[in-house]
């Protein structure tokens, strides 16, 4: 066990962890963020998305003790009020079915529209390839991608 | 004046006869019907009545619509309220969505499968709304003083012509939530919807998009602990014992134990499949430190007995499940199907005389058709949330059929079932994995052993490997010919492991002239559940391929020719068990054929065609791929379908999509492969699922236009999708796939 204080959503929070535990996990049984999702724990699926400081991560296989100072956010704290273009675009395009993997979805987006803000087609199905959706989505998700960077 | 919370007497007209058995209070989290998002941000009421199960009115007309029917994706969580606002005459501004929990007196059937919601919510629902409309009117008419007849409504306003009165539902429903449910109500004419047919976003969208917890496995309350379970490695194995001090003293782990799901000689429900009954429980603080003792525990397995048990059929007559001994290998399972394939023992439908329609054919076409088991890989693994006190329980997990693992529940807790609350979350995918509720009753036996509330959680390792698969088939299809090329016999000899696949009466049997249809099983003990259409995910593989392969040896295009078939279909039809309407299914073909332009030359991509019948809808799709790159990329498919009127059009084309893209990713890459008992994959890595870069470039959906009340979406895109690939898959590359996946790795 080791004490960690880590940035998440702009909040400075202290957890009591083993340093192996993934941030995955120090997010929903220790912090109670639990929008993001546990899928694989191998980062093949992509559910587990957040982000390091503005890259995209797989949280599942990322060490608590990793983080050091780098702030994280968390689809909770993508936008204060459930408003950023990706999510505006996801609600627009009524992307979900389960809606299980689109937090994950929604935060590699989000990722991918900050780093180049007009994204070709070959490009986001690129940069989304690792994001499993069971329930066949892709098609809306990459609309929804393609309105949020319109609407950004 | 009549308050929700208070006896629930007279409101469930739906089962009117039960409502004896005791009176019913609300069961509903108020705190979850509170959460507004911003999106709805409507004033909340002061005081709420309630109309009946599904209906109550804030003073200022804000309306909750329960939703009692367990969400896994396919939308019924917006669709079904749709049909209470549709006759309840309410804006859909004014409306609030919240999941009832299971509660089998206030609520119509709580089960979601078989594509069956929407088909048999339609009247029960609009009933819902249009009393309680009614019940609004009546008290109009007394505050009045004027005749009901004389009061119109429309979008939550009551409304009196003559006299010029007007009033919200929301004052009127104190009046109107003392008055009886009315016995009987005119619903709708179709022409008169506002609300059904216009396209509704998903009511949890704000939820979905902003990260809240709508999931069991996002469920956390004080002093929770955190279990998972450890299962044999293989089939065919079962634990033979474990050494709880080499995890016991890991940080964390608080108790380690055996569970078993059923009690011995217990009778049980039709989904009480599980494929180990006996499984150590490892309980801890958190789910890291839990998975940490879940790598270090020493389990010893050995090889299981043959064994039996008796299970309640559909219907209710007891049937006797027996399970073989054995370490089982799909090289074995192939052998076998092979075998058994020459001599199928069961007959399921003979027209004509097939026998002699071969022996006096002039050409004879047979292809066998083989594919594997598939894992339903729900994005959500399974878990399940509960809290067993010692003569009460509350379940909160994913649950497709809630009612049938009441009863389990009760046996293995020994809790009567009134004292067994089952709330019902927000699925992460279904696909069939979840009508099988085992979990509900390892997290019950789990929480009731450490007297603590108890989050289950299963790894994807052991989601995948835990069984219950869709079984690998196969299916040997021959035509005969006579010498004009007129298809003159069909013989389809279908089996698997355990079941057989076939649906003998379903098309292309009518068509044809001389038909014979048979079928086999083998046992085994890989245990196998309802996959998205059961069935015919695999019959519409076989079927569609051959028929494509066959029209193209009849130097038909493959349009023409299933059409050809559906017209002898439907106007001489052979045999009278044919389960499908032939001219539906050809209105599905012929919307298919001008919506993806079939036959225009200036169309330069490889296309192939499908179309099935399953779950009372019809759906026909075209793929298209495009070879230009050398890729062979999915580049569009156009699909139609018809499952009668259609309630959320955005929605269903989303159902369509996901359905459509399925399949392909199923056809393309799904397997599941044993050796030895074993599961050849267990995560993502292995387990190759369709992404992003594989799916369709665009899909378009097209729905058939009718009056016909509606019928199941979430299965009948699925099935067609494998053929419809698999044929187009044929013209990009000169080879027919005739065992799955078509991609091997």
């Amino acid at each position: 066990m080791a004490s960690y204080s880590i940035s998440v959503n702009g909040k400075t929070q202290t957890v009591e962890v083993d340093p192996s535990t993934p941030l995955l996990w120090v997010l929903r049984d220790h912090l109670q963020l639990v929008g993001t999702k546990y899928g694989c724990g191998i980062a093949q699926c992509g559910a587990c998305t957040i982000h390091v400081g503005d890259i995209a991560v797989r949280s599942c296989q990322f060490p608590v003790s990793s983080v050091g100072n780098q702030k994280i956010t968390t689809i909770e704290g993508l936008s204060e009020h459930g408003d950023h273009p990706v999510q505006e675009a996801w609600k627009e395009e009524d992307v979900a079915q389960c809606g299980y993997c689109q937090s994950g979805q929604i935060m590699q987006a989000a990722a991918l529209l900050k780093s180049n803000p007009n994204p070709s087609d070959e490009d986001i199905e690129s940069v989304m390839n690792g994001n499993i959706c069971r329930c066949g989505t892709y098609t809306r998700i990459k609309k929804a991608i393609k309105t949020a960077a319109k609407n950004s | 004046m009549k308050k929700s919370d208070n006896n629930m007497d007279r409101r469930s007209f739906v089962q009117v006869s039960s409502l004896a058995t005791g009176g019913m209070m609300l069961s509903f989290s108020w705190l979850a019907g509170c959460k507004f998002t911003a999106e709805e941000a409507l004033q909340m009421p002061k005081e709420w009545f309630e109309l009946n199960s599904y209906v109550k009115i804030g003073e200022n007309g804000v309306t909750t619509l329960f939703a009692p029917n367990p969400e896994f994706g396919q939308n019924v969580k917006t669709s079904f309220p749709m049909l209470i606002a549709e006759e309840l005459d309410i804006d859909w501004k004014q409306v609030i969505v919240e999941q009832g929990n299971f509660n089998p007196i206030k609520f119509n059937r709580q089960f979601t499968g078989g594509s069956q919601g929407i088909r048999n919510a339609w009247t029960p629902l609009r009933t819902a709304g249009a009393t309680a409309r009614m019940m609004l009117v009546n008290a109009a008419a007394q505050s009045w003083n004027v005749d009901a007849g004389e009061i119109t409504t429309a979008d939550g306003i009551i409304f009196h012509e003559a006299s010029g009165k007007k009033a919200g539902y929301g004052e009127m429903a104190s009046l109107a939530s003392t008055f009886e449910v009315p016995k009987e109500v005119k619903l709708k004419e179709s022409k008169d919807f506002k609300i059904i047919g216009q396209s509704k976003s998903n009511v949890d969208n704000d939820s979905i998009t902003s990260g809240k917890p709508l999931f069991a496995m996002d469920h956390y309350v004080e002093g929770m602990l955190t279990s998972m379970i450890v299962h044999p490695p293989a089939f065919g194995m079962q634990l033979k014992s474990f050494d709880k001090s080499s995890v016991i003293q890991m940080p964390g782990i608080v108790d380690v134990f055996e569970i078993n799901v059923f009690k011995e000689d217990y009778e049980r429900n039709f989904f009480d499949t599980t494929s180990f009954t006996k499984k150590v429980a490892i309980v801890g603080n958190s789910t890291w430190e839990v998975m940490q003792a879940k790598k270090a525990l020493q389990v010893q397995w050995e090889e299981m007995p043959a064994s039996s048990y008796k299970m309640a059929g559909w219907g209710g007559r007891t049937m006797d499940i027996s399970i073989p001994s054995g370490l089982e290998s799909t090289k074995d399972h192939r052998a076998k199907m092979e075998e058994l394939s020459k001599n199928p023992v069961q007959q399921m439908r003979r027209d004509g005389n097939p026998e002699k329609a071969f022996k006096e054919a002039a050409t004879i076409l047979e292809r066998t058709y083989n594919a594997p088991y598939l894992s339903h890989n729900t994005m959500e693994p399974i878990n399940c949330f509960a809290d067993v006190k010692s003569d009460s329980a509350v379940i909160y997990g994913p649950a497709q059929a809630p009612e049938l693992i009441m009863g389990t529940l009760e046996n293995s807790l020994g809790i009567s079932r009134d004292k067994i609350q089952i709330n019902l979350a927000r699925m992460g995918g279904g696909f069939g994995k979840r009508a099988y509720s085992h979990y509900m009753v390892e997290a019950g036996l789990i929480s009731q052993k450490v007297q603590a509330p108890v989050k289950l959680v299963y790894s994807r390792e052991d989601d995948i490997t835990s069984g219950i698969y869709r079984p690998t088939y196969t299916a040997t299809y021959r035509a005969a010919l006579d010498k004009d090329n007129n298809l003159i016999g069909l013989h389809i000899i279908g089996g698997g492991v355990p079941e057989n696949p076939i649906h003998a009466n379903r098309f292309p049997a009518g068509a044809i002239d001389n038909y014979l249809a048979e079928g086999f099983q083998i046992p085994s003990n890989i245990s196998i559940g309802a996959f998205r259409a059961p069935r015919s995910n695999f019959n519409a593989a076989a079927e569609q391929s051959f028929l494509d392969e066959l029209a193209e040896l009849l130097g038909k295009d493959p349009i023409d020719f299933r059409l050809e078939l559906l017209k002898r279909a439907q106007e001489n039809p052979v045999g009278e068990r044919n389960d499908y309407d032939a001219k539906r299914y050809a209105g599905v073909i012929e919307l298919v054929k001008e919506k993806s332009k079939w036959g225009d030359p200036s169309i330069k991509t490889a296309r192939g065609v499908s179309a099935y019948f399953c779950h009372n809808s019809y759906v026909a799709e075209v793929v298209d791929i495009d070879t230009s790159n050398g890729t062979n990329r999915i580049a569009n498919v156009t699909a139609a379908a018809d499952c009668g009127i259609v309630v959320n059009p955005d929605a269903a084309k989303n159902m369509g999509e996901g359905g459509i893209i399925d399949g392909i990713g199923n056809a393309l890459f799904g397997e599941l492969t044993f050796d030895n008992g074993k599961p050849s994959k267990n995560n993502f890595n292995s387990y190759r699922m369709i992404r992003q870069q594989e799916a369709p470039k665009n899909i378009d959906v097209h729905f058939v236009e009718n009056n016909i009340d509606p019928t199941g979406l979430g299965e009948p895109f699925f099935p067609p999708a494998f053929a419809a690939v698999a044929n187009a898959m044929y013209k990009a590359t000169g080879k027919r796939s005739y065992d799955h996946p078509i991609i091997k790795e």
